[in-house]
Formats: C-alpha cells, structure tokens, sequence
C-alpha cells in the first residue's frame, strides 16, 4: 500500500498537503461551532441577553459552517484531484508493465487476473484515497480534539463518552467477527450460483436432452437455499447495529444530560450556568468523538480490502521482464529463414524439458510443419520465434540472427504470427487487417483487400452490411470462428512478413477453405516463409518438411511420404485421420 | 449512521422504461410477503414516530435542568424585604438611644474635660455634642459622635444591658463609628440578635447570623455587577439563605422524564430492529424466490430464446438484479418509509410546536437543498459519463490484454499504449468531477443543518425574549430541524436505488414474462423407450428461423430406417445443429412432420423424445461434481457396476482409477481433464442413456492422436444397433453411412449414399475432393 503511494508525483503530495490543512481547518471549524452553540445556548438562556450577542454568536456560527463547507470542498476537490490522478497514474504503470510481461508470467498471473488488477483494484484503493484520506485525517484529528476539549469538563460525562465508545467498538468487533468470515462465504455461494446457472445455460441441450430440468433446478435451490440461509443469518446479525448505534448515540446524550442535572444541582451557584453550558457542548462534541470512531472504525474496514488490492498491483508491477530486446536493427542479408540449433526449452520451475534439442532450418519460401499430440512442444516450438518464451539452450536464429538480438519491433517486422484462437479488436475490418505496425507505411485499401481475398475472407465480408467498414464487436463476437481466423491470416498477409507462423490457425475452418486458403496463400507469397503448426495431416502433408514431435523431442523430419515410410508416430497419426487408401491417393 | 457510499462504482444509475409499472409489478410479485412486509412498515412508521415525539420530551428535560440555573427571585425578594425590615434608619433611629444609652454623667463628662490625653480639640467637640443632645437634636448628636476619637467614646459608652442583652462598649463604638451606613457595622452575635428576628422562608429556618451575612453581602455589590460575580458573591452566603434563593431542579421529574426518554428510545431501537429483521426476511426469501424462479424459467424457454441473448445477460440477472433488489429492500424501502413518516412527522410537530420556528426551520433547510438538487443531478450525469468511460477504458484493457501476443508480435503496443492513454484520461477527468460532487453532499448536508439550528436559534431567542416559548421548544427545534433534514437526503437516496431497482426487476420480469415452449397438457401419447423399433420419417418438413425471411429447411423428406446411419455434412455454419433441434423437439416445426415408428413428435412430448434419443455433441458439457454424478447424470437406477463397465467400453476406466478418488473425483476444474477425456466422458454418458436413437458430433477438437483413436472406437461403439444421426467428420463414417445429408447454408441441398452423391459430382463431390486438392 505504502508502497504504492510512492506514485504519487510531487504535485499530487502537495495536493495532499493542501487537503490535510483544509481538513485540519475543516476540523478546526467545526469543532468550534458547538461552542458557539453553548454561546448561543446561554445567551437565550439568561434574561437580559442581548438580541445584538445572540445574532453576532448565530453569525459567527454561521461563517463556521459555511467556513468548513469551504474547506471541506477544497478538501473534496484535492482528494478527487489525487484519486483520480494516481488511479490514472496506477493503471498506466499496470497496463505498461503487462504490455511488457513475458508470455510465462502472464500465464501464472492469467490474463483474467491481471484484468481485474488493472481495472477494480485500482479503482479499490482510488475509492480509499477518496474516501479514506479525508476520513482517515478527519476522523483522528476530530476525534482527539474533541476529547481534548472535554476532557476536563468533567470526568462524569468523559466517563460516559469512553463507555459509549468502548461498547460501540465492541459492537462493531464482535459483529466483524461473525460476519465476515461468512461474508467471504456468501461470495463462494454466489459464484456457485452463478456457476450452476452457467452450467444449465451453457449445457441447455445436454440438459433437455437428458429431461435434466428438474435435476438442475434442484442443485439450484440446494444452493439458493444456502445462499438465503446465510444471507438472512448475516443480516439479521448485521440489523441489531443501526439499533445499537441509535441506542449508543440517544443513551450517551441522555446520560450526559442525567449526570448533568445531578451535577448542576449540587454544584455551586457560580458554576451552575457554566456547568449547563459545558453539558449542551459536551453532548454535542461526545457526538463528534462517538462518529470518530465510527469512521475509523469504518476505514478499517476499507483498509484490508485495499491492501489486498495493493498486493495484487505490487505483485505484478514487480515482476521483472526476463526477456530483453536486442539492440540489432534486423537489416540482413538473408531473408526468410529460420533456424533452430539444438534448440532445448523447460520452464525456469520445471524439472522436464517441453522442448529437447531440436534442430532444423528451413529456407526462404519454404514450408515447415510441426505434428504431435497435445503436449508434444509444437506449439512451444513456434513460440520461441517471436520470442514469446526464450530458449533455454540451443539458439534460434532468423536471417542467421540469433532472435535475441533483435530490437524487439525489429523481429516482429519480419514475423507474420497467427494464433490459435484469433484475435479481434473492437474496430472495423479495414482496421482489423491493417493492426499493427510492421516498420513500413499502414497498408493500403488495395493491400487489405488483396489480404482478405488470400484468406478467403473476401466474400463473407462483401456479404456484410458495410463490407470494410462493418464494425467487429469487442472479443469479434459478431463474427463467427472460421471467419475470425480467416481476419487474423489476411492480418498477417497483409503485414508483409518474411516469415509466417500458423500456430493451428486453420482450426475452425473446414477442409475445402482450409485446403483453398493454404492454396491461395501459397501462390501469394511465394517468397514467404511458413511455420505451421496442425492437427490436421490434410492440412499439412504438403509441407517441404514436417517435423513429428513426441514429448518434445523431434521423432522424424521429412516429407508426408518419408514419414509414413519412416516414423511411426506419423503413421499412427496420419491413420487416425485418413483411411489407407486416402493416405495412398494422396 | 452516516452511509457509506461504496464508491461510484457500485451506483448504478440505470433508469427503468416504466418506473410505475416496474414498481406495481414488483409489489404485486410482493403479495405473499405482504404480511411481514405491513409488519415492517407500522414499525417503521411507529420508530419514527418515537423520534420524533423524543425531541419533546428532551426539551422537557433541559428547561427541567435549566429550572435548576437561574436564583429564586420570590425568595430572594422576600428575604431581603424580611431582612431589612428592621435595619431602616427610622427604626434605627428609634431605638438607637436605648441600645446605646450614653452615660452622660456629670463625672463621666468631668474625667473626659480632665484627661490630659485628650486634645483641647476633641473636649470642644465633645462639648458641641453635649450641648446637642441637651437641645433634644440627637440625630445629629450621633451622627456627631462618630468624630470622636475611642478614648472619649470608651468613656462615654459602658456596658449595658439592652432587652436581656449585654451590649459592651465595642460593640457601641463599632455602631456609633459606621454612622449612617448601618450595613457597614460589623455587628458582634449579640447585636445581631437584637437586630434580627430568625425569620422563616419556604421552611428554612433563617438564623438573624445568617441574615446579617445575607445583609453584608447584598449591600457590598456593585450595582453593575456582573451576573457570574453576583453568582460568586451568593455562593459565599450561609446555607440557610443558599437554601432559600438558590435554583432547584425537580430531581423525581427529571429522573421520571429520562426514564420515559430511555423506553421511548429503548421501544425505538426495538423496533428498528424487528423492522430490518422482517425487511431482511422479504429480501432474502424474495430473492431466494426470484432466482429459483429464474432457474425454473431457464429451462422452460424455447432453445431459439438463446439464440439471442447471451449467457452473460441472464446470468447478471440472477446474481446483480436480483442482489439489486434484495439490497433495496433491505436497506432502501423500509428506510423510505421511515424517512417520510419522519419527514411529515416533523413538520407537522414543527407547526404545532411554534409556526413561526417551523416556517423558519423549513425556509433555511430548502435553500440548502435545492442547491443540494441541482449537484445531486449534475453528478449523476458525470457518474453515467464515468461508467462509459471506465467501460471503455475495461473493454480496452480486456481487449488488450487477452490479445496480447498478437498485439505484441504486431508491434501494436504503442497504437494500444496511445488508446489507453485516451481512455485512462477521460475515466480520470470524468472520474475527478464525479468523486467531487459526490464529496460534496456530506458536508452540505452538514451546513444545512448548522444553518437550520442558528435559524432557529435566533428567531428562537426572539420568541424566547418575547417570552413566546420556553428554551426548551429551542432546544426541541434543534433536533427536528436534524430529523427534517436528514430524511429528505435518504428519500433521495432511496429513490436513486429504488430507480435502479425498477429497472432490475423490470429485467428480471421480462425474462420471467417470456413466452415459454408450447404446452404441451393434451398429449396422451407415450412411446415406451423398449418397444421402439427405430424408424425416423421426414416428411415435407419446413423449418425456419425466428426472424429469418426464408425458411433454413423447406419441404425435406427423408427416410432412416432402424439401425441405420444418417450422416450429416456440410461446411462450418452450414447449420448442421438444425438437424438436431429439429429431432430433439428443441425447435417447432413450421410445416409438415417428422415421425419416430410412425407417431408424429408432435403428439408425442419433448421429455418423451428427449428419452428416446442419445445425444452427444462437439461441447463436451460436464458439471460441477463426481465422476460418477456425471456419467450417471439423472438416469435412475444405475448401479456402480454399469458405470464402470461402460467406462471400461469407452477405455475410460483405467484414467479414472489412477485419480485420487476414482469415480467420485469432483470435476471442479475444467481443466484438470483433457478434452479428449472429457469427450470419452460424455460418450459414456450416452452409452448409460441407452435409447434407440442416436446424435452424435464426431467433431474432435484439439485432441491428441492417442486419445482421439479411443474416441473414434467409442464413438463407433456407441452407434452399435442404434438409428443414428452423426455429424460427421471422418471420411471412413461418411462414406459407411447408409445416407448422407449435405448442408450448406443451413439448407439440405443433396441426400443419398457416398456412391449416388459422387455420381451427381454436385456440392458433396466438390466438397469431398477439395480436401484431396493439391
């Protein structure tokens, strides 16, 4: 949390400094006006007053509130000013650093994670400072002044003020203690509400198809029933503190009062009026001290929800990138090719290699594909081009540069990567296509076009209402999955790249589209260079060179027709999909 | 209790389309509540009341305890009159001679003249005074004497007895020397017993001591003496006369009146809390009602409702709009009543209490509010513009960081860094407003009522002077304006909440209302799952789409006889899971029939349908649960034996044996099962279903060599004497399939056997070779 606070520039500390004076003054102010309220009290209580006093008093009572108003505005504004302002600054710092994350870290924080990091636990310690800075000075400062100014007013009524506020802390303690725990309850139930509610939309067919209804209905109310039962349990335990406090609040003026008449009844004649005035000011700054503690006891409860935010943000901001970008400006003389020399990868934790000294290279215009079962390092392989991960031994080498010393916008330039699970921005397709930044001029109309023609793209877009121009929703959850994946090939064709990496990108596509794109892909970029990584062998028995993959080690390289004559983990795979006579046909 | 406002982020603004109707619908939905809720509103109304009748009786209490400041003006009047009585200078002149009785002997004169101690000066004075007294002018003789020095008044005056008292030369002198002003005369006991008769005031027996004292006092006071030295000087007094003039306070009434004050506050607090506890229970079993009527309702919606609304959207109404409205009846709708109750209450006790106050209590609280109305309404716009932005700038994040290996391998990081920028500047400026303004009300509030209490302190004081009312409707005043201003900020604030309430329930009842699958109570038919043979005719079916202008399947007529293989082709998004809506009754169709041995599915129920098929699909669909509770899921009467048989057939049993806890191993976490797993999961589960007909999905996705062989054997295993439709995707079942349906899009557009379609060389051939293409 301190930690944090050390964003704040110098600018946003004197805002700070502003604000704790204008909330000493506040305080200042406001802890002046119940003495005027005595003033004004005796005045109307002794004959002979002057209308003249009881007005002056009334004024100056008056320009004490309206006094405090101000500053507490001026308070208000410079709280906003900061929140806002370090919320800001925080959240640039959080979106900069995970920009910056390496590929590893952000699978161990997971992206959903670091979402909620930058957006609701930011806005958790903005609401602190918002709130908690003027409670946090406010309540401190008020609640000492004004016991410093009763405390010798009488120890009768000091007495009283401490019992009401021992009683009020330990009201709200014992309550903490029963309900919180539970409350972190609660919250599980709702997810698992939610969770079955998920499970019975998400699964609707599965569920009618089986006449599951009342089944799922009766796991819901299990938990519904639950989730009423503590709920009610937590509330009903939570509605006996407003009671309490009115009780304390009431109690603590009635007591003052009480012990008042009984002082002002055996005290001296001299000491009566003052007395009586003492007791209505006394009642008032009691007030004060009781909601004191009220806040604090308050910003307590703020405080451990902020600090576990503050962690998550310092757990994050701390992480240090790994992978560092080169200095080499990625002139080279070679063009598209890409080398892996005893190439070996584990994850820093891990005992087991993912990858184990794998060695290919493939020339410009060539195709490489890489096929394995889940978990055999394809995917891992492919990554260390674009240095998603680095290797942990062995060397990869692009244009005969090693990866790592490329200036990072350097090696992108000659990347072309698609994904597995496309990617879409919120934007137009023309925006889509054209994303990024490949160190030449953003591509033209023609240029998407063509691209989006490539990827077979073309028609389903001209279908679209405002073809180029149609607006894809944030995720692309306009567009279907083989149509996502066919935006994020044009993407690629359209960056120009030397090297093209197809991390199973023609997944969701059927045979015919996959088999024309590749076609047509081949054709467009006859100087390009691909990584492929399938699950499909139709997709890649074309390949100048496929790479088998087992456990991460490379069992075979070769042609399709090598392989099956070669590697059995081919043949196994290749059979799987393929009948006998369509693997000799082809 | 201040509120604790959660922050903007939790406020939600949101407005409903009919705030009326939402309200009378909530309430109607309310009825069976009814009671507890009536229960909650008198109480609320009753506390209210109490608070405000309290203010009352503490204004009693106070000028109580102030009956006890101020000194008994009767008394004191009375004493000094009684007092004094006997100290005026008539009386005094009276019985002057007697009490001093000068011995104005011839020796006494003559050892006067003789003493050589006295000045010739002194003896000719003495000598005027003499023959004074034998004019008969004695008043002026004794004010004379007092000129005198001692050794001729020590001479003069002897002791002597006056009415049985001794009265000795002291204390002659003392009198003679204060001359006229009797009550600088130190009187000795003696004298003062002479001078006053113990009087009797309020039955405090007055000593003639005590009231010299009394006497000595008063007559050394300044005229323009303050009131806390006055105060000071009465304090020194003897406690007979403090008896009498000091203030008493009525202790027993005082006592009787905090008494009430603590049950009227006792009953109050009583009452708030069987109020929230009632308010608590609606909530909760309401909420709890809502929700399990949500569950219900899900499932009896037809299947195309989801087609247009998502998950999420359903979803945030069983947890936020119902959590939405819980919460405002927890907190918002008793605390409205109350407030308003409150609010009226204390205007109509303002004006019976004083007009005047009242008038000028509501004068100064409104202008203070207006202006509160004016910011309440300019925030409320800025929080509307923060949620966008904040909305914005978590879309770009979200965006952003899920595609974040394409943004980075695209070099898109400054483009992305420069729209965050963007972003994170509006949320900050919008943000900076919105936290200002709603900073503002607390202290606002704060001065309206400070300026209420001068206001009425002063006007007060005015009717107080004119002696128009006691102090204590001051002191009454200065709580209601608390009570009157107070409440008017809760009504504002449970009108925002009751707003966003509406527009929850409004959603909530819009899903509730939707219109629900057909009925289905005048179906008589029954297909018994055992004696079905296998036999599916489609005959002239016509289907379409909600919404679509053409109908997706027209006029389809096809045959499937028992055991046979239907396999269904086509392109991604050719609308291959028609065909299943269309089989398993999700979807109605428009026009003709489909038949199962013969009974059209339309006289036959959906659960009916439903337990005549098997259906297995591309998402493999698992719960939260065991093993077990999955394979089973609600079939009844399937023994332990039968599960892990059919496991063993789908080649599951051995991976379930080597988990922790076998068969009831919670599948809690997705991911802790791989994809192919959880497809021989669902394979088995079909397996368990045993019924005449199946649908299958073929689709594997991204599963690895290995296991999707073990699917593919499973998947063969489960079609085993079963009419089946499979949504193929290997060649081997398409070209074994005894018909083949070609889908594009979303039409059948070709059926036959593999052979027949290559011989028309239409969409299927063409789609068949292109995987082959070079």
């Amino acid at each position: 949390m301190l930690k944090l606070l050390k964003n704040l520039t110098k600018k946003e500390w004197l805002f700070a400094l502003f604000c704790i004076i204008l909330i000493v003054g506040q305080v200042w102010l406001e802890l002046k006006i119940p003495d005027y309220m005595s003033e004004i009290t005796v005045l109307v209580q002794t004959e002979g007053s002057k209308m003249a006093d009881i007005i002056r008093n009334g004024g100056y009572m008056v320009l004490c509130a309206l006094g405090s108003l101000i500053f507490a505005v001026g308070a208000g504004y410079f709280a906003a000013y900061i929140a806002s302002e370090f919320s800001k600054n925080t959240r640039k710092q959080i979106f900069d650093k995970v920009q910056n994350l390496d590929t590893e870290e952000i699978k161990a924080f997971q992206t959903s994670s670091l979402i909620t990091r930058t957006t609701n636990d930011v806005t958790q310690i903005e609401m602190l400072i918002a709130m908690g800075l003027q409670l946090l000075v406010k309540a401190p400062i008020t609640a000492i002044w004004a016991i410093t100014k009763i405390l010798n007013k009488g120890w009768q009524w000091s007495a009283v003020t401490g019992v009401a506020v021992l009683i009020l802390l330990g009201v709200i303690t014992v309550l903490m203690i029963i309900v919180v725990p539970r409350f972190k309850i609660v919250q599980k139930l709702i997810d698992k509400i939610n969770g079955i509610a998920r499970e019975n939309l998400t699964g609707i067919r599965v569920v009618r198809a089986f006449n599951a209804e009342k089944y799922q209905e009766q796991k819901f109310d299990k938990v519904n029933d639950k989730l009423t039962n503590l709920q009610l349990f937590n509330q009903k335990k939570f509605a006996i503190m407003m009671p309490v406090m009115y009780l304390i609040m009431y109690g603590l003026t009635l007591s003052i009062y009480f012990i008042g008449a009984g002082l002002i009844q055996n005290s001296v004649l001299a000491d009566k009026i003052s007395l009586f005035g003492n007791m209505i000011v006394f009642s008032s700054y009691a007030m004060q001290v009781i909601m004191s503690f009220l806040m604090l006891a308050m910003i307590f409860m703020i405080i451990p929800r902020a600090e576990v935010s503050a962690k998550r943000i310092n757990e994050v901001l701390d992480t240090k990138q790994k992978i560092l970008p080169g200095t080499f400006d990625g002139n080279t003389k070679e063009k598209g090719t890409v080398e892996f020399k005893n190439v070996s990868f584990k994850y820093p934790d891990a005992d087991e290699y993912v990858l184990e000294n794998i060695s290919f290279k493939v020339n410009q215009g060539e195709t490489i594909a890489f096929i394995g079962s889940t978990g055999s390092g394809k995917s891992t392989l492919i990554n260390l081009v674009p240095r998603f991960y680095d290797a942990t031994e062995g060397e990869v080498l692009i244009d005969g540069v090693n990866v790592k010393e490329y200036k990072t916008e350097a090696l992108n330039n000659k990347l072309g990567y698609i994904p597995q699970k496309a990617v879409m921005f919120a934007g137009t397709i023309n925006y889509n296509i054209s994303y990024g930044d490949n160190g030449k001029a953003k591509a033209s109309e023609t240029k998407i076009k063509e691209a989006a023609k490539v990827a077979q793209a073309d028609e389903f877009i001209e279908k679209m209402d405002d073809k180029y121009e149609t607006h894809i929703a944030q995720g692309g959850t306009n567009v279907s999955g083989g149509q996502k994946q066919r935006l994020a090939i044009a993407r690629a064709i359209a960056r120009d790249p030397e090297i093209y990496i197809f991390d199973d990108s023609f997944s969701a596509l059927d045979y015919k589209t996959d088999a024309v794109l590749r076609k047509e892909l081949k054709n467009y970029t006859k100087n390009a260079t691909s990584l492929i990584v399938a699950q499909r062998i139709g997709t890649i028995m074309n390949a100048d060179k496929i790479v088998v993959l087992d456990s991460g080690k490379c069992v075979g390289m070769g042609t399709h027709k090598e392989l099956l004559k070669t590697c059995d983990v081919y043949k196994q795979i290749a059979l799987s999909q393929l009948s006998k006579e369509e693997l000799e046909n082809a | 209790m201040p509120r604790v406002n959660h922050g903007p982020g939790n406020n939600n603004y949101e407005k409903a389309r009919d705030f009326k109707g939402a309200v009378k619908r909530l309430f109607s939905e309310l009825n069976t509540l009814k009671t507890l809720i009536i229960v909650a509103f008198t109480l609320a109304i009753l506390g209210s009341i109490l608070s405000i009748l309290a203010p009352n009786r503490l204004s009693d209490l106070t000028d109580e305890i102030s009956a006890g400041l101020v000194i008994n003006q009767d008394n004191m009047q009375s004493l000094t009159k009684e007092v004094t009585k006997n100290l005026n200078e008539k009386q005094l002149q009276k019985i002057l001679p007697e009490l001093l009785s000068p011995n104005m002997s011839e020796e006494t004169i003559e050892s006067i003249m003789q003493d050589n101690n006295i000045s010739a000066e002194n003896k000719r004075q003495f000598q005027e005074i003499l023959t004074q007294f034998e004019d008969g002018n004695q008043t002026e003789a004794f004010s004379n004497l007092q000129k005198l020095p001692n050794n001729i008044l020590e001479k003069i005056f002897t002791d002597s007895e006056y009415k049985g008292t001794t009265i000795t030369t002291q204390d002659k002198i003392a009198l003679i020397k204060a001359g006229k002003d009797l009550k600088q005369i130190n009187l000795s006991k003696n004298m003062q017993n002479i001078f006053f008769q113990e009087i009797t005031i309020d039955g405090t027996k007055i000593t003639p001591q005590d009231q010299y004292k009394f006497i000595k006092t008063i007559s050394t006071l300044d005229k323009n003496i303050g009131e806390e030295q006055l105060y000071k000087k009465l304090d020194t007094l003897p406690k007979s006369i403090r008896t009498v003039i000091e203030p008493t306070m009525n202790m027993s009434k005082i006592k009787s009146i905090t008494l009430l004050l603590v049950c009227m506050y006792l009953a109050s607090a009583i009452f708030t809390y069987i109020q929230s506890i009632c308010m608590t229970n609606v909530a909760n079993k309401f909420a709890n009602k809502l929700r399990s009527r949500i569950s219900v309702k899900i499932n009896k919606l037809p299947l195309k409702y989801f087609d247009k609304h998502q998950i999420g959207d359903i979803l945030s109404r069983i947890t936020n709009d119902v959590d939405m409205i819980a919460q405002s009846m927890n907190q918002s709708l008793a605390s409205l009543v109350s407030s308003i109750t409150l609010f009226l209450g204390s205007i109509i006790m303002m004006f019976i209490t004083n007009w005047i106050l009242a008038i000028t209590a509501i004068v100064s609280s409104l202008v203070g509010f207006i202006g509160m109305a004016v910011i309440l309404k300019k925030s409320q716009k800025y929080f509307m513009q923060r949620q966008t932005e904040l909305g914005n700038l978590n879309g770009h994040i979200e965006e952003i960081y899920s595609g974040l290996n394409v943004v980075k391998a695209y070099n898109g990081k400054e483009e992305a860094s420069q729209k965050f920028e963007k972003f994170n500047n509006k949320v900050c400026q919008s943000n900076k407003k919105s936290q200002f303004l709603s900073g503002l009300m607390q202290p606002i509030m704060a001065f309206i009522g400070n300026f209420g209490y001068v206001a009425v302190c002063i006007v007060g004081a005015m009717l107080t002077m004119n002696g128009q009312i006691s102090f204590g409707v001051i002191v009454a005043f200065m709580t209601y304006v608390r009570l009157f201003t107070n409440p008017l900020s809760q009504i504002a604030q449970a009108m925002t909440s009751l707003q966003s309430t509406a527009a929850a329930s409004e959603r909530i009842f819009d899903f509730v209302d939707e219109p629900e699958m057909s009925s289905q109570e005048n179906i008589t038919k029954h297909l018994d799952k055992k004696d079905v043979k296998g036999y599916i005719d489609f005959e002239n079916v016509v289907f379409k789409y909600d919404g679509n202008d053409k109908p997706t399947i027209k006029d389809f007529t096809a045959h499937a006889k028992p055991g046979q293989k239907v396999a269904i082709v086509g392109p991604t998004g050719a609308g291959k899971t028609t065909m299943v809506n269309l089989l398993m009754k999700f979807y109605d169709i428009n026009d003709g029939d489909i038949k199962i041995d013969g009974v059209s599915t339309k006289e036959l129920t959906r659960e009916n349908i439903h337990e005549l098929f098997t259906m297995v699909l591309q998402d493999t669909w698992l719960f939260e649960g065991t093993i077990k509770e999955n394979i089973i899921y609600n079939q009844q009467n399937i023994s332990d034996e039968r599960v892990k048989e059919v496991c063993k057939e789908v080649g599951l049993d051995h991976f379930i044996r080597t988990l922790s806890k076998g068969y009831d191993t919670i599948l809690s976490d997705n991911e802790s099962v791989s994809a192919g797993q959880r497809q021989l999961l669902t394979i088995a589960r079909g397996m368990i279903h045993e019924s005449p007909f199946l649908i299958l999905d073929e689709a594997t996705s991204n599963v690895d060599t290995r296991t999707e062989e073990l699917v593919q054997s499973a998947m063969d295993k489960l079609t085993e004497g079963k009419t089946s439709f499979i949504i193929a995707h290997r060649l081997s079942t398409i070209k074994n399939a005894d018909l083949i349906l070609v889908m594009k899009d979303g039409n059948i557009v070709e059926q036959g056997n593999h052979e027949q379609l290559m011989q028309q060389n239409g969409f299927y051939a063409n789609l068949y070779n292109s995987q082959f293409e070079q």
